[in-house]
């Protein structure tokens, strides 16, 4: 239809989350028509990520520099970490701009099912930065699931020995949630959590 | 072709972008799996451990199909926070699927796997319920342990092991020759006791024997590693007091 070249990028396009083959074309024209505006410059940015990003050896974000923008912050709280399981929930946590400590991303969590043991997590990497002597608190930001809370639960008692406060998000109602469309599951974990106003 | 009926989400796999596949535990219709589309944003409702509805539908019986599924009720709220529920909770849904055949009622497992998670969801002892629960899934699968009275001698008191070849209890009188190949019986099975973090364990050990050579070790698998992790927990338990509670009574 539109020569190889165009069917291939249409292909990498369509690999992308959120995008079919047919979504994918509409990309690929759209591109095409603004070449210079928009086609140009992306490929630009495209390549300079390829080439400059990188992880970050203390943490696990992506950044063009290691360590990265967060780990060389020095306004940042260095006796604060928080674990996350993915770089996506690292920059959750950012946009919130509520957390002002470092991170340390585990890169998944434990599963039985797919075969994911702490080996195959950054945890050693986690124990070492929390044994520096300048941390004092890890937060386990980690999912509300069953998967995330076994991870958090282990990670917790490799953390221990070492004589730090280990904490964990509260789970409970979303801002702006109704009661009486909330699980049981959640509104039983409101309540256990719940504070003296 | 299609069905609707409660069950239990054993797992849930990623499937694409969105969508994933999950496993049920139905009363009517055993360990079933099929497609849920758009799983991702239905990520709370196909935890493991979840009661749910589910409808299922495919054109040919031997599809795999698709589920629509509706939360029913979860206990989560109190076994996530809680490290020892949850790795039971993790291994009862793990064993479950690896050892059950698919698509073929248990309705005797199904509510074995009811009463424990209504356990696990409570404040209540869960370390002797789930070793019940084992027992019942060795039964339902044909192999059952004989622990009403001594394989040697007949009699019905003094039960303290079990002969890993016949599943039979054998009493501690007639233990002498064969003892240390015989596995420890946990007195609460054969009385009325307290079950204790030690005697979970042995209970453990002792269904995990059984579930490993009648159900995993013939088709080439292992136990699941969430029930190792079980067991280790339960055994770090019984060193240092405290890391788990698997028994609230004294």
């Amino acid at each position: 239809m539109g020569g190889p070249d165009i069917e291939r990028l249409i292909g990498l396009v369509a690999k992308l989350p959120g995008l079919g083959p047919r979504s994918a074309r509409r990309v690929v024209l759209a591109l095409l028509k603004r070449r210079e505006a928009l086609l140009a410059p992306l490929a630009e940015a495209l390549r300079a990520a390829a080439e400059r990003v990188r992880t970050c050896s203390r943490c696990g974000n992506l950044d063009t520099a290691d360590p990265c923008a967060i780990c060389r912050d020095e306004r940042r709280d260095p006796s604060v970490l928080c674990v996350v399981e993915d770089v996506a929930d690292l920059w959750a946590m950012e946009r919130a701009g509520v957390f002002h400590g470092r991170y340390h991303v585990l890169g998944g969590t434990l599963s039985a099912l797919d075969g994911v043991g702490p080996d195959d997590l950054d945890i050693r990497g986690l124990l070492a930065r929390a044994g520096d002597g300048a941390v004092q608190e890890v937060i386990l930001a980690t999912n509300a699931t069953v998967d995330g809370q076994t991870t958090a639960h282990y990670v917790a008692e490799r953390l221990s020995e070492r004589g730090l406060t280990v904490t964990r998000l509260a789970h409970g109602v979303p801002i702006g949630g109704e009661l009486e469309y909330l699980d049981e599951g959640t509104l039983g974990a409101a309540l256990k959590s719940r504070r003296a106003l | 072709m299609q069905w609707s009926e409660e069950g239990f989400v054993l797992v849930a796999r990623r499937h694409g972008e969105s969508s994933a596949v999950v496993s049920l535990l139905t009363a009517g219709h055993g360990r079933h799996a099929g497609l849920v589309r758009g799983g991702s944003r239905q990520r709370g409702v196909i935890q493991p451990g979840n009661r749910v509805m589910a409808t299922w539908r495919a054109r040919l019986a031997d599809h795999l199909g698709s589920f629509t599924l509706e939360g029913v009720s979860s206990g989560l709220g109190v076994i996530l926070p809680d490290r020892g529920r949850l790795a039971a909770l993790t291994a009862a849904c793990a064993v479950a699927e690896a050892a059950l055949p698919e698509r073929h009622p248990y309705p005797r497992l199904f509510r074995a796997f009811e009463r424990l998670l209504a356990v696990l969801a409570s404040d209540r002892d869960w370390g002797e319920p789930f070793v019940r629960w084992e027992i019942t899934l060795l039964d339902e699968l044909g192999f059952g342990l004989d622990l009403g009275s001594c394989a040697v001698t007949g009699a019905t008191e003094g039960l303290a092991y079990v002969s890993p070849n016949s599943g039979r209890a054998v009493s501690d009188g007639a233990a002498d020759p064969y003892r240390d190949r015989l596995l420890p019986l946990p007195r609460f099975l054969v009385a009325e006791v307290a079950a204790d973090a030690a005697a979970v364990g042995q209970g453990l050990r002792l269904t995990g024997s059984f579930l490993e050579r009648h159900a995993f070790t013939p088709h080439g698998r292992k136990l699941p590693a969430a029930r190792h992790r079980l067991l280790g927990m339960i055994s770090m338990a019984t060193t240092s007091p405290g890391v788990i509670t698997v028994a609230e009574r004294t």
